[in-house]
């Protein structure tokens, strides 16, 4: 009741809102920021170069020096980790840009247009569909070689179908509503009304499915990071990371595996909460 | 029974169409890909003229590209896939040496996934409180798990500091090999088991509270029999649907375990066949993970349909 009143303090309106929005979104939402917050300014948050080797030092444990310890080149792994959300961000980031337009320009105009490109349209979806995300994702790797942008690449062909699915059934609701109907009969074209009202009217639900889809992105990329086929070597990445500390922790030393991982797995679980609550917000979702 | 041929010669049909495109796709990849396909073939290194030459004649590289892609179809269909040039060995040998361990791993893996993974679903959703909180409570943690985490977690636990497991490789014997392939397959199955149990809860929990089941209960039938004829043959279909489909999904994900592992495998021979560029064995391996994914998602549409008669009528099953 008291939030009503007009005496409210307009700084402890975030603070009613978490309440409201339960401790584990606002937690996840908070590390989000956090992560974001943490790749913007990298190069002026890690605290030493993340990739000056330090053989003296290699594999020590936790310091004031090094908070998260040095790995098998006694790189300072603090350092990796921030440097390595740059990457481990922009990747998830493009794969659901990339799908999401792409997804969506097939579903809209499959929709609209019925008929044939429908049906073509939509075989050719179930086909990509048989093809499991991580076997396109090498298939295209050996084509093009190991590096940022290949698994990118093919992570986004291997996600059009999902965000496609989902958008051809929304936008065939749409196309039925009477309002397109309306502005056909003023004499609007199909291009107009498609590009003006039907995405705009959808992209709530496209924003959804992008949010969904950054948490498998990621993970998708961080296991071919990890199976060496993403970025190379002495690039920071967290995938990476993993796969390079695994020698390490034969030698009692898993903190280089450990921290990766922990990140990825925070990272990921966060964003996904995050998307499955606005998920609920906004209807849609799965 | 003519309705279930028909489903199964449609399903059949529409696995064939998308093998079929699928192999047309994997094969056009060389094409492309920057750079002479002869020179793609033979591992994007510096082959020799002779060793360029052999691959021109052995891929039919000088014919229309129609010709070409039959001739590698015909060759993989015939069981003769060419060679590997960067290992010098023939793809077929490659894949015999090592497509043991990856059936066992996905054949372990799926055993843990259905055992486990419904039992602990039915218990959880079944059984007393403490028992279902418990299970809730690990499920949630283990379906963020993801298999390189799995993997890594697993070795550094249970083959460094427990010593329980080996680090590395398949062994020899089935014995030996059961032993090497049990933190694989568990590294493997541990998300999707998480995620079977939680579909297998709610499916049985939703079945359980149906009237009819009330209503059967009510007639003083015996409570095992009210759950095995009522609850749990009504939860089967959708539990075995999601079942289905993460196996079919863990032929993908031996890549990651098997590569985690050192074990010598299908996946991990993609993988490092992909880091070598080495394409002929790349497109062969690529095919067969996705005849077995569609393979499998048929089965399990098939074994649905058995379970579910009406799913012979709608025309499009999901």
């Amino acid at each position: 009741m008291t939030t009503l009143t007009p005496t409210r303090r307009a700084w402890l309106d975030p603070v009613h809102r978490v309440a409201t929005v339960g401790w584990a979104s606002a937690s996840a939402g908070a590390v989000c920021c956090v992560v974001v917050l943490v790749a913007v300014f990298a190069p002026w948050l890690a605290p030493h170069d993340p990739n000056a080797v330090d053989p003296l030092n290699a594999l020590a444990p936790f310091s004031a020096e090094h908070p998260l310890g040095t790995d098998d080149l006694g790189r300072d792994l603090l350092s990796r980790l921030i440097a390595g959300t740059r990457a481990g961000l922009a990747g998830p980031l493009l794969v659901v840009l990339a799908s999401g337009v792409a997804g969506t320009a097939l579903a809209v105009s499959a929709a609209w247009f019925g008929g044939w490109l429908d049906a073509v349209v939509s075989r050719v979806l179930d086909i990509l569909f048989a093809f499991p995300g991580l076997v396109l994702a090498i298939t295209v790797v050996a084509v093009f070689g190991t590096g940022f942008l290949a698994p990118v690449v093919a992570l986004s062909i291997a996600f059009v179908p999902l965000v496609a699915r989902v958008m051809r059934a929304a936008a065939l609701r749409e196309r039925s509503l009477p309002y397109v109907e309306a502005l056909r009969v003023q004499g609007f074209s199909g291009r107009h009304i498609c590009l003006r009202h039907l995405v705009p009217n959808l992209a709530p639900l496209l924003f959804v499915q992008a949010a969904i889809g950054f948490g498998y992105a990621m993970l998708d990329l961080a296991s071919i990071s990890f199976l060496g086929l993403g970025l190379q070597p002495p690039a920071a990445d967290w995938g990476l990371m993993i796969a390079n500390g695994q020698p390490s922790i034969l030698a009692g030393a898993p903190q280089q595996s450990i921290c990766a991982a922990v990140a990825v797995v925070v990272t990921v679980v966060s964003f996904t909460v995050v998307a499955e609550r606005l998920a609920t917000r906004f209807g849609g979702g799965r | 029974m003519r309705a279930l041929l028909w489903f199964v010669g449609r399903k059949l049909a529409g696995v064939l169409m998308t093998v079929a495109v699928a192999s047309l796709a994997i094969f056009a990849a060389l094409y492309v890909a920057p750079g002479d396909p002869a020179s793609l073939l033979a591992g994007g290194h510096q082959p020799s003229p002779d060793a360029l030459a052999r691959i021109r004649a052995q891929y039919h590289l000088d014919d229309p590209f129609a010709a070409q892609y039959w001739h590698w179809l015909s060759g993989v269909l015939s069981g003769n896939p060419g060679e590997s040039m960067v290992l010098g060995e023939p793809v077929t040998a490659l894949i015999g040496a090592r497509v043991l361990n990856t059936a066992l791993l996905v054949g372990y893996a799926s055993v843990l996934i259905l055992g486990i993974g419904v039992t602990g679903g039915i218990v959880s959703a079944l059984g007393r409180r403490s028992l279902d909180v418990a299970i809730t409570g690990t499920t949630t943690v283990l379906i963020a798990a993801p298999a390189f985490v799995a993997a890594i977690v697993l070795i550094w636990v249970f083959a460094i500091e427990l010593a329980w497991f080996p680090v590395y490789g398949s062994g020899t014997g089935f014995a030996d090999r059961i032993h090497h392939l049990t933190l694989p397959a568990v590294a493997l199955s541990l998300s999707y088991l998480a995620y079977v149990t939680r579909v297998t809860r709610s499916e049985v929990r939703a079945a359980a509270e149906a009237d009819h089941v009330a209503a059967a209960a009510a007639r003083g039938l015996r409570r095992r029999t009210v759950l095995r004829r009522h609850v749990l043959r009504n939860a089967a279909p959708p539990v075995l649907a999601v079942s289905g489909v993460t196996v079919a999904g863990l032929f993908a994900g031996t890549a990651v375990a098997e590569q985690a592992f050192g074990v010598p495998g299908l996946g991990s021979l993609l993988v490092q066949s992909a880091a070598r560029q080495d394409l002929a064995v790349v497109q062969v391996l690529a095919l067969l993970l996705v005849a077995a994914f569609v393979l499998v998602n048929m089965l399990v549409d098939v074994v649905n349909a058995v379970l579910d008669p009406r799913l012979l009528r709608s025309g499009e099953s999901a």
